[in-house]
């Protein structure tokens, strides 16, 4: 499998103001995302999630180490283009990363910027808008839609970019369940079905469940990475630093410092109660 | 006795007259009592911020009215004033709204504006820091060195040092994790009962308001879909009318719903507690039989 993006030995310091120090976040972060998978990042406030994401797409470069975008050094001044057309970034905020008063022109702001012809525009938009599910409000205003609706929106115009990566920083915040839904259906299908690296920033465990790899970071280091099952298994680990599992996995774990030997990986509520369906019924 | 706050046919419509004419409240009643701890959801666009807006007096109803100890809010320019001190509003990400050079100075902005005394607003100051867990250090510091939790912190600290009467917060906990969740939670319920304060959360986190109201009032359209206690709201026949207004269900109801469906005789839970409780006394029960 190859690599989408990798990271070595990354250092990052944010520069202080006047005389104060800088902040150190990153030390010597190693990491390797694969081409074509769902990684979802976890962490606390402060533990260098954003921080991250945002060398990803040559927003923040190294101050040490490398950071690697499908063969493409992010610091390489010639190759930030196309390391931006590789690698998307969607924020929390819809409503900062809107920039037309129709929709369909909003998809389109991006591949203009490319350079792209009229045609292929039309094409990559209309294309972009069914992914998404939202072609049929393509001749709305974005501000009338849901925070979910917008969400997707903007998800749509990184994709008429066509990028082989797309990175979210915590995309569902502001949204409302329905919205979260939405949002968490339309990447988990892009990355089905286009085969398009997903990394996911996120506060909701619930979210990080679906990926096929979670990675939790503390204090610039990973703390955690693999399975969803064997990294919110490590309950006590995760409480440690300030963050849980998902509720399932914490019931089982609860009823567990009350004598039950349940195991920790049901990520689902069927399967959860499938767990405590047998421990309870001889 | 006239309840502690009333809304009587609260109706609001934007843009009357336009082409985007959309009616974001239509007919909403109910009351709140003292020292209740009320869940607002519903989902987006469905009136939530709109009826907070109403409700101490940033927007005026198109018709209906609200009331507080049975006067109306709008029914003298003094008591709208007052309203909007006794009625404490928190929007969401309320931390992009600090501005002072430290967070004593911003914490201090709402009472200095009631025109309180300077020991009073000290007092209030130093309690409301307290509440949510801002130390001294902390007042002296510009609010920009503080982290997002903290910040989020600080911010309600402004409207709690108005003292309001009833405390209205907008998405509290959204972009925090799961420890700084906790922490404000627990800060809010704190104040509540400290004051016997009236407490009202929107919240898209099911579980949140699951946990730490009494009482929740779903919307939906415009208006006021369900109105009861979390156990009487998340029950197996609202579950498809919840996904359907775009909401949602406790995960760990969820769970308890399907062990029911199993056969297994438990009650519906919506906390972590009652799930334990639930899950221990059944296996004292087994052990019995």
């Amino acid at each position: 499998m190859n690599t989408a993006i990798s990271v070595e030995h990354l250092a990052y310091t944010y520069p202080g103001v006047d005389n104060t120090p800088g902040v150190t976040v990153f030390e010597d972060l190693n990491l390797r995302i694969e081409e074509g998978s769902f990684v979802a990042i976890l962490g606390g406030n402060g533990c260098g999630k954003s921080t991250l994401a945002k060398h990803f797409n040559a927003i923040l470069l190294p101050c040490g180490g490398k950071v690697w975008v499908y063969g493409m050094d992010t610091s390489d001044e010639d190759k930030r283009i196309a390391v931006r057309r590789s690698a998307g970034m969607v924020f929390q905020n819809p409503d900062n990363q809107i920039v037309a008063n129709v929709v369909e022109e909003d998809v389109a702001f991006g591949p203009e910027n490319l350079g792209i012809a009229s045609p292929e525009i039309r094409r990559r938009v209309n294309q972009a808008l069914t992914q998404v599910g939202m072609y049929e409000y393509r001749e709305h205003a974005p501000h009338l839609l849901s925070g979910g609706q917008k969400q997707r929106v903007a998800i749509a115009g990184i994709i008429a970019m066509e990028p082989k990566c797309i990175v979210l920083d915590e995309p569902t915040a502001m949204l409302d369940p329905r919205g979260r839904r939405e949002v968490m259906e339309t990447v988990t299908r892009l990355n089905r079905e286009k085969n398009i690296t997903i990394v996911l920033i996120t506060h909701h465990m619930d979210e990080a469940a679906k990926a096929q790899r979670v990675i939790v970071l503390n204090q610039g280091k990973i703390a955690a990475d693999g399975t969803p099952e064997a990294v919110f298994s490590q309950v006590e680990l995760l409480h440690g630093i300030g963050l849980a599992s998902p509720d399932t996995v914490e019931l089982c774990w609860e009823l567990n410092q009350q004598g039950f030997a349940l195991p920790l990986d049901s990520l689902d509520p069927e399967e959860c109660a499938q767990i405590l369906y047998n421990a309870v019924k001889i | 006795m006239a309840p502690f706050l009333e809304v009587k046919n609260l109706t609001h419509v934007y843009s009357a007259g336009t082409p985007f004419e959309h009616k974001a409240l239509d007919n909403v009643s109910f009351y709140l009592e003292r020292g209740e701890f009320v869940g607002v959801i519903g989902h987006t666009g469905s009136g939530k911020s709109t009826l907070m807006q109403h409700l101490n007096g940033l927007l005026k109803p198109d018709s209906g009215a609200v009331l507080l100890d049975g006067v109306d809010i709008w029914s003298d320019k003094k008591i709208t004033r007052q309203a909007r001190f006794r009625v404490g509003l928190v929007f969401q990400y309320p931390e992009y709204q600090l501005f002072e050079e430290t967070v004593y100075k911003d914490i201090a902005f709402g009472p200095r504006n009631m025109g309180l005394p300077a020991e009073e607003i000290d007092r209030r100051v130093r309690e409301a820091a307290g509440f949510v867990g801002i130390s001294d250090a902390q007042l002296a510091s510009s609010p920009f060195d503080l982290s997002g939790g903290q910040k989020r912190r600080a911010a309600i600290a402004g409207v709690i040092a108005m003292e309001p009467e009833l405390l209205i917060l907008d998405e509290p906990t959204a972009g925090l994790d799961p420890a700084g969740r906790e922490d404000i939670l627990a800060n809010i319920d704190g104040y509540r009962r400290a004051k016997n304060a009236t407490v009202m959360m929107v919240s898209h986190s099911m579980n949140d308001v699951a946990r730490m109201a009494d009482r929740l009032i779903v919307m939906n359209r415009a208006r006021i879909a369900m109105d009861g206690t979390p156990r009487e709201i998340f029950t197996l026949n609202h579950t498809q009318e919840l996904m359907d207004m775009g909401l949602d269900i406790p995960e760990l109801t969820r769970v308890f719903l399907r062990l029911r469906r199993m056969g297994l005789n438990v009650p519906v839970v919506y906390t972590m507690e009652q799930a334990v409780d639930a899950m221990t006394s059944l296996r004292g029960g087994t052990d019995h039989a």
